[in-house]
C-alpha cells in the first residue's frame, strides 16, 4: 500500500487545504500525474504524485486544512490486490463534549481537524467548522508566508553579499542579432541569458546549488532554478524551471514564459514548487540597481540581477546572497565572476 | 479599421495583460511602462497579442517607435493598411 501525504512545497509552509481532488478510487495513476489541488498561503498548486499505483482510498475531504506530512490518500502497488475487508473508518480521538457538540451541530467529527494533543477534536475545532469561514485576506496571507520564511532565513542563515557589474555589451548583441531572425512569439529575453548563465556556473561551484538540511549541506546533482516572480495582486513566488543547465536557449524562454503566466494564474506544480536549489531574482525592470537578496531556506544562494545601463556601456550589476556555513566570500566571488564570463560567451549558452 | 476600433483593440490587449488597468485609466500620449505595472516579459507578451490579432510583425528595432498608446495605435493602423 502506497501512502500519499501531502508534500511541503516551500520552507513557508507547513498545512495546506485540500481543495479538490482529481482522482478518484480505482483511477490507475502513473508518475508526474497531477492528482489534487491544495491551496497553500502563496498559491493553489497542483499535486503530482511520485509513483505508479491504484487510487484506493481518499482520505481527506476537500475543503479540510491538514499539517504537512499527513496521508491523504491510499493506493495500491502494482500487482497489489484490494484488501478483503475496507478497514475500520479511524476513530478521530475527541473529548465528549466535542462529540457532544458535533452531534448538536450535525458534523461528522471523524472529518473534521483536530488542534488537540494527538490532533484530539476539542470543542473549539467543533464550533471553528460550524461557523463560516471568514473571508481570506490572500494578501495578508502571503506576506506572512513571505515573513516567515524570509525571518527563517535570517535568523538561521549567516549571509555574504558580494556584487560585480557585468558587461552586456556580447550578449546584448548576440541577442539583439538572434531576436532579429525569430519572429515575435519566438523571441528571448536577457532573462533566459542570466539564468542559464547561472546554471552553469553552478555546475563548477556545486556549494552555491543545494540544500541545508539537518546541520549539513546536501549539494544538488541537477540545477533548478527558483525564479522570482511578481504577482499583480501583490507578493512573490520562486517556482523551479528543472535541469536548467541542460536546457537550450529558446526552450528556456518557452519554459520561463510559460511559469510566469502559471504563477500568475494560479496553477504551479508541487515539484515547481518544493525543489528549487537556487533562485535568480531579477529587479532590473523597476529601475534597481543592485539587488541584496534573503535566501529562500533551505536553499544556500540567491543571485540577483539589477537594470541594465547602457552608458557608458551596456552592464549589468549581478550580486550574490550566499550561506557562509557552506561557502565564503572567495568562493562566491569565484561563482559571479564565472557568471560574469559565461555571459561573455552567449553563442555557448 | 478606423483609430478608435485599433485603440480599443490595443486597451483590450492591455488590459488581458494587465487585469487591474481599468478603463480610461491609460493616458494616451504618456509612456505605457510608466503608467502601468508591465515587466520585459508582459510587454513581450502585449506585442505577441498585437502580432497575433492585428497580424503585424513588430521587429525588435520598432520598439522604441512604442512607447504611447498614441504611438501604438499609429504604428499598427499604418502597418495594418
Amino acid at each position: 500500500m502506497i501512502e500519499f501525504k501531502l508534500p511541503s512545497l516551500g520552507a513557508d509552509m507547513d498545512e495546506g487545504k485540500l481543495l479538490q481532488w482529481k482522482v478518484k478510487p480505482g483511477d490507475k495513476v502513473k508518475r508526474g500525474d497531477l492528482v489534487a489541488v491544495v491551496e497553500t498561503p502563496k498559491a493553489a498548486v497542483d499535486i503530482e504524485i511520485w509513483q505508479d499505483g491504484v487510487v484506493h482510498e481518499l482520505i481527506t475531504q476537500p475543503g479540510t486544512t491538514i499539517p504537512v506530512g499527513m496521508v491523504m490518500a491510499r493506493l495500491l502497488e502494482s500487482g497489489e490486490s484490494a484488501p478483503a475487508a475496507a478497514p475500520a473508518p479511524e476513530r478521530r480521538p475527541a473529548s465528549p463534549a466535542a462529540r457532544k457538540r458535533a452531534r448538536e451541530l450535525d458534523l461528522d467529527i471523524d472529518k473534521l481537524a483536530g488542534t488537540g494533543p494527538h490532533g484530539a477534536v476539542t470543542v473549539e475545532d467543533v464550533d471553528k467548522a460550524a461557523k463560516p469561514a471568514a473571508p481570506v485576506d490572500r494578501n495578508a496571507e502571503m506576506r506572512k508566508a513571505i515573513a516567515a520564511a524570509m525571518s527563517r532565513s535570517k535568523r538561521e542563515i549567516p549571509h555574504y553579499y558580494l556584487s560585480e557589474t557585468v558587461s552586456l555589451e556580447r550578449a546584448a548583441a548576440w541577442l539583439e542579432a538572434e531576436n532579429a531572425r525569430r519572429p515575435l512569439p519566438e523571441r528571448m529575453l536577457m532573462a533566459v541569458l542570466y539564468l542559464k548563465a547561472v546554471a552553469l556556473a553552478c555546475k563548477a561551484y556545486p556549494d552555491m546549488n543545494g540544500h541545508y538540511v539537518d546541520n549539513a549541506f546536501r549539494p544538488a546533482s541537477s540545477v533548478h532554478v527558483g525564479v522570482a516572480i511578481s504577482l499583480r495582486q501583490g507578493g512573490l513566488i520562486a517556482p523551479a524551471i528543472h535541469e536548467v543547465e541542460k536546457l537550450p536557449l529558446p526552450e528556456l524562454m518557452k519554459q520561463l514564459a510559460d511559469l510566469v503566466k502559471r504563477a500568475r494564474a494560479g496553477s504551479l506544480r508541487s515539484s515547481e514548487m518544493s525543489d528549487p536549489t537556487i533562485t535568480v531574482t531579477n529587479l532590473g525592470e523597476g529601475g534597481v540597481q543592485t539587488v541584496f537578496g534573503i535566501i529562500y531556506p533551505p536553499q544556500v544562494a540567491l543571485v540577483g540581477f539589477g537594470s541594465v545601463s547602457r552608458a557608458p556601456a551596456t552592464t549589468v550589476v549581478a550580486s550574490l546572497a550566499a550561506d557562509h556555513r557552506v561557502s565564503d566570500g572567495h568562493r562566491g566571488a569565484l561563482f559571479l565572476a564565472e557568471i560574469a564570463k559565461l555571459l561573455q560567451q552567449p553563442e555557448t549558452l | 479599421m478606423n483609430q478608435d476600433e485599433v485603440r480599443k483593440q490595443v486597451l483590450a490587449e492591455l488590459m488581458r495583460i494587465a487585469p487591474e488597468l481599468e478603463e480610461g485609466e491609460v493616458v494616451p500620449g504618456k509612456l505605457l511602462r510608466e503608467q502601468v505595472d508591465l515587466d520585459s516579459m508582459d510587454w513581450l507578451n502585449f506585442l505577441v497579442a498585437l502580432h497575433e490579432r492585428f497580424k503585424v510583425e513588430i521587429p525588435e528595432a520598432d520598439y522604441a517607435k512604442l512607447g504611447t498608446l498614441d504611438q501604438v495605435t499609429a504604428y499598427l493602423q499604418a502597418k495594418a493598411r
